[in-house]
């Protein structure tokens, strides 16, 4: 299994009141395949993503990836796995407004310790279509450039599970589009498990398998649509 | 290497975004202002000294009542300093008849080290400067003394057991000691004929000393070794001991320096500290998403450690660059005024500024350095995650440390040093707590609708960021302003003391039958009349009916003071410019009590206190007075003063000479002759040569403190843009949304004045408040001068804050405001 949790549970204590955001959920996702998760706004989607990537803790239960408890590792141990083994592509591009395009593709690789590092992201850009743009700082870009320059550095130290968190929300329908296309492409070529939250059920029936969060728990979207 | 190519990658391209320029600038101002003021005050200080020096006639003074050790001349000659002895002692000198005491001093080849000694082959011609000594066998005498021996040029004078020819007339010499009034006109003779005047014997009263001077290490390295080694008896002087009318003036400018270069380096810190709150803001979207992509906390910490690394030596290099620069642009400035080229700057400065430099920039980005490199992953996906909560009071403890280290080190005096440090910490609380309610306050006016309202009610809504700001503009004017003050006063002060019509020369020895003669003869003269004191004189024998044992001093002043007669005089008011400072003056109906009012100086070194009983011997009779008040004198104004006063009705049966001080116009010197022929006993002093040297020493001091001022400007104008730039992005952003939300670019506009008019205002009253407060104590209680409230100043200040940080404001953001909200909500 690429990722794997068990018995998952979030809960937050505000006040008095315990907000229980996932329960005992349960979740498997072999290696190579495409998973959307699909819920309301408010849903703990991106709650899952952040657990599921080893950003935030469980408050009980745990999650492997590649069989690999990552709850038994520290904060280091946690961002290693996600160094060695994960991309993330967000809604809001999450580019460093102080580089260039080619230096966030940079970011990840050198922080992988690559010497190609330049190379790399330099043909990363040049897949997406940017070669043209390596020099300019994210706020020199537009918003389906900003996210292309995303996707090339998720892509680009050919990560073993792909993390997107409403790729397309803060593009306009055409724009989101072109970038979904050029994400299930780059996916089906380098044959990355995907694991992308949206609201977008349009964009989550490209994928294999859908799920549906509801009430901290998963269920498959063919379940709950009947 | 991978955390050096980050970093440096990250810091080239963060030079792009202000705050790393701000954070530098700020920097490079610290560092320049420790290192200019370092090098420059303490190049100063040396030429002052060596300025000092023209007035000793060396750089440092070995003095003793005994014969000095040969080691001393031995040590200085070893060291390649030059040298000169000289002996002085009171002598008769006799021509034919007639005979007059005299201050003899014989004087070595060489003297003097510094300077220059004038003389002339007659009586009323200006002479021309020397750097001989008088020949074995000749004496030079004063114009004084030959016109009361009727000597010139040729004359045979006896002193001693030998006759010598008069060589020259003296008309003007380095060194004069600090009460001319003691002294009997001067001879001065070559050392090498004192022993065979017989004069010299045991039980004489002579003064030795040893002169040297060198080379700015030298001196110190010497004064340093001599310091060690002096026995009883001996001492080691230099100008501030030597002369103290020149003192208060050195100790006042060096502090003002001090002062100014502290206030430099606290602002250049404010600024950076502000610098880095959006920098900081910044760097946590980037730390996060390196955690995100697998860094590990010890990598950030390293990113982060280099990058303040860089930071610190890009900063502190090009601040002790132009340090330097500055401090030599200033150093060719003075050098022309100075009679000498001042000393170059040793690197203790550049060293000590490149510490600083570094100590600066890890203590002002430690408390930040902690929050990034905890800053957690998850922050990619919930924002608020690591923003600042709270501050944590324990992280800015570095900070404090080394602006406590910086405040002493530039202070160079634990007093002033203790007050600047507890008045800045105090005035961080007083400010924070002032811009807290004042902005509470404001925002509650602030509740409505209207874009005024609006941007009041902004300072509300971001209490911490509004506080900060208002405290930093509010420091950063208070600074400007303090600074303003005390150098206002300062300056001023300086003027005052000796104004071009200050008192030059004086005339002693006035009979009482004289007095309104030589008042007819300045009316006839048509020069102003001054005031006439009297003065009996008498010695100290008995305090509280014990008798005065001189040999119970230990300091040399107090035995010289204990042992020579008093000027007593007497006056029913306290002379102007006398300072009461415990007891009472006396009133009319106390005249003929057996009172004394003693200067403070005089009564701390002999130990003498409010009502102590002090006898005295006048002319074989003994008078008994209470001492009923002690006052502040002020020595360096030129005006005649005393260390003893008593009430009217208690002196007047014994014999009383006269004392006056006059102003004696330039090229009116003829007048003095005529006066001298007419009262051929009087004696006139002139002091006009000295003043001269006094006023050149304070301009340049004026010159080094407006040069130093303009540094401290500097640093207080980075503090009041870094303030600025502190929140610009997030006023940016918020100008879009509400610009999304429909309001016009005029509500954004007056939103945005009326959130930095209150915080403008704001600043400038706390700022006042607190500029005349501590520019009121650094004046009356630090530099002693009289402290003046400047309303003109405090005006400017709140009109200038309301109106300007508003404009400034605006003009940061005004490039936004014509561009469509999406795309400003893109590019930040």
């Amino acid at each position: 299994m690429a990722v794997e949790a068990i018995e998952l549970s979030k809960h937050i204590i505000s006040g008095d009141t315990t907000l229980r955001i996932l329960t005992d959920l349960n979740l498997q996702v072999p290696a190579g395949e495409r998973l959307a998760i699909v819920g309301s706004s408010g849903s703990g989607k991106s709650t899952l993503l952040g657990l599921l990537a080893g950003l935030d803790n469980p408050t009980y239960g745990k999650v492997l990836i590649h069989g690999e408890d990552i709850g038994q590792l520290d904060e280091d141990g946690r961002a290693a796995v996600r160094g060695r083994r994960m991309g993330f592509v967000f809604q809001s591009f999450q580019l460093l407004p102080s580089l260039t395009a080619l230096e966030n593709v940079m970011l990840p690789l050198q922080l992988a310790g690559r010497d190609d590092a330049s190379q790399l992201a330099l043909a990363a850009l040049s897949r997406v279509g940017l070669e043209h743009r390596l020099k300019h700082y994210p706020r020199q870009l537009s918003g389906g450039e900003q996210q292309r320059v995303a996707i090339a550095r998720a892509f680009a130290p050919g990560p073993q599970i792909l993390f997107a968190d409403e790729p397309t929300g803060n593009l306009d329908a055409v724009t989101g589009q072109r970038i979904i296309e050029l994400l299930f492409e780059l996916n089906a070529e380098a044959g990355t498990t995907l694991v992308l939250v949206t609201h977008d059920l349009a964009l989550a029936d490209r994928c294999q398998r859908v799920l549906k969060l509801v009430d901290g728990q998963l269920h498959e979207q063919s379940e709950t649509s009947q | 290497m991978m955390a050096w190519s980050l970093g440096w990658s990250q810091l080239r391209s963060q030079w792009a975004s202000g705050e790393v320029r701000v954070l530098l600038f700020a920097l490079m101002l610290a560092v320049a202002a420790t290192t200019a003021v370092g090098a420059f005050t303490h190049r100063i200080e040396l030429a002052l000294e060596r300025q000092g020096g023209l007035l000793l006639g060396g750089d440092l003074v070995v003095a003793s009542h005994r014969s000095l050790p040969a080691s001393y001349q031995a040590q200085a000659e070893q060291r390649g300093m030059k040298t000169a002895h000289t002996l002085e002692f009171p002598s008769m000198v006799i021509k034919g008849e007639g005979s007059q005491l005299a201050q003899i001093k014989a004087v070595s080849e060489g003297f003097p080290l510094r300077g220059n000694l004038t003389i002339s082959r007659q009586i009323d011609r200006q002479g021309h400067t020397t750097q001989e000594v008088p020949e074995p066998g000749t004496l030079w005498i004063e114009p004084r003394l030959a016109r009361l021996l009727s000597a010139e040029v040729g004359s045979e004078l006896e002193l001693g057991e030998r006759k010598f020819k008069v060589g020259a007339i003296l008309q003007q010499e380095p060194s004069r000691g600090g009460d001319m009034f003691n002294y009997a006109p001067r001879v001065y003779m070559n050392a090498q004929d004192a022993a065979s005047t017989g004069l010299i014997q045991f039980g004489s009263r002579i003064k030795y000393q040893l002169l040297v001077a060198g080379d700015a290490k030298q001196v110190v390295d010497f004064k340093t070794w001599a310091e060690s080694h002096v026995t009883d008896g001996e001492k080691v002087e230099d100008i501030r001991t030597a002369r103290p009318e020149m003192k208060s003036a050195l100790d006042r400018a060096q502090k003002f320096l001090g002062l100014s270069a502290m206030v430099g380096v606290i602002l250049a810190m404010v600024a950076m500290f502000l610098a880095s709150l959006p920098y900081v803001q910044k760097g946590l979207d980037t730390y996060a998403l390196m955690r995100c992509f697998g860094a590990s906390r010890r990598l950030i910490v390293r990113v982060l450690l280099l990058q303040a690394l860089l930071l610190a030596l890009i900063g502190s290099s090009i601040g002790c660059l132009l340090g330097y620069a500055a401090q030599a642009g200033l150093a060719a400035l003075a050098g022309s005024l100075f009679v000498e080229s001042i000393p170059a700057p040793g690197w203790t400065p550049a060293l000590v500024g490149m510490l600083s430099g570094f100590a600066i920039l890890l203590a002002v980005v430690w408390p930040q350095f902690r929050r990034l490199s905890a800053v957690p992953a998850l922050r990619i996906l919930r924002r608020e995650l690591g923003d600042m909560q709270g501050t944590d009071w324990l992280s800015l403890l570095p900070a404090l440390l080394a602006i406590a280290g910086l405040i002493f080190l530039n202070a160079g005096n634990l007093k002033l040093g203790s007050v600047v440090l507890g008045g800045f910490i105090g005035l961080i609380l007083v400010v924070s707590l002032i811009a807290s309610m004042g902005s509470r306050l404001l925002s509650r006016i602030g509740q409505g609708s209207s874009a005024w309202k609006l941007g009041l009610a902004n300072l509300k809504r971001r209490p911490g960021l509004s506080i900060a700001q208002t405290a930093g503009f509010g420091l950063g004017l208070m600074a400007l302003m303090l600074l303003t003050l005390v150098r206002n006063d300062l300056l001023q002060n300086w003027q005052a003391s000796l104004p071009p019509d200050a008192p030059n020369r004086f005339i002693i020895n006035i009979q009482p039958a004289q007095t309104a003669g030589v008042q007819a003869f300045f009316d006839t003269a048509g020069l102003q009349r001054a005031a006439v004191y009297p003065m009996v004189k008498g010695r100290l024998v008995a305090v509280n009916d014990v008798p005065l044992d001189i040999d119970k001093y230990e300091d040399d002043r107090a035995r010289r003071l204990a042992e020579r007669e008093f000027n007593l005089s007497w006056a029913a008011d306290m002379q102007q410019g006398n300072k009461l400072v415990a007891g009472k003056w006396w009133r009319p109906q106390d005249a003929a009590k057996p009172w004394i009012s003693l200067e403070k100086g005089l009564a701390e070194t002999l130990g003498l206190h409010l009502g102590d009983r002090l006898t005295y011997d006048i002319a074989g009779s003994r008078v008994t007075l209470t001492v009923t008040s002690l006052r502040e004198v002020e020595w360096d104004s030129m005006q005649v003063n005393f260390f003893a006063v008593v009430p009217p009705g208690v002196l007047e049966q014994y014999s009383a000479s006269y004392i006056t001080s006059f102003h004696l116009p330039l090229g009116q010197e003829d007048v003095l002759n005529r006066l001298v022929r007419e009262f051929p006993n009087l004696t006139v002093i002139d002091v006009a040569a000295l003043m001269e040297q006094v006023r050149g020493i304070m301009n340049k001091m004026s010159y080094a403190v407006e040069y130093v001022f303009g540094f401290s400007l500097l640093a207080g104008l980075a503090v009041l843009y870094a303030a600025l730039v502190a929140t610009r992005e997030e006023r940016v952003r918020e100008a879009a949304l509400l610009r999304v939300l429909g309001a016009s670019r005029r509500q954004v506009i007056a939103a945005l004045l009326a959130e930095f008019s209150s915080i403008g205002l704001l600043a400038a009253m706390v700022a006042i408040v607190a500029a005349n407060a501590l520019a009121w104590y650094v004046s009356a209680h630090l530099l002693n001068i009289p402290y003046t409230f400047n309303f003109p100043l405090g005006f400017v200040v709140l009109v200038a804050a309301a109106m300007a940080i508003p404009l400034a404001a605006w003009l940061g953001i005004r490039g936004f405001l014509n561009m469509p909200p999406r795309k400003v909500l893109n590019s930040i």
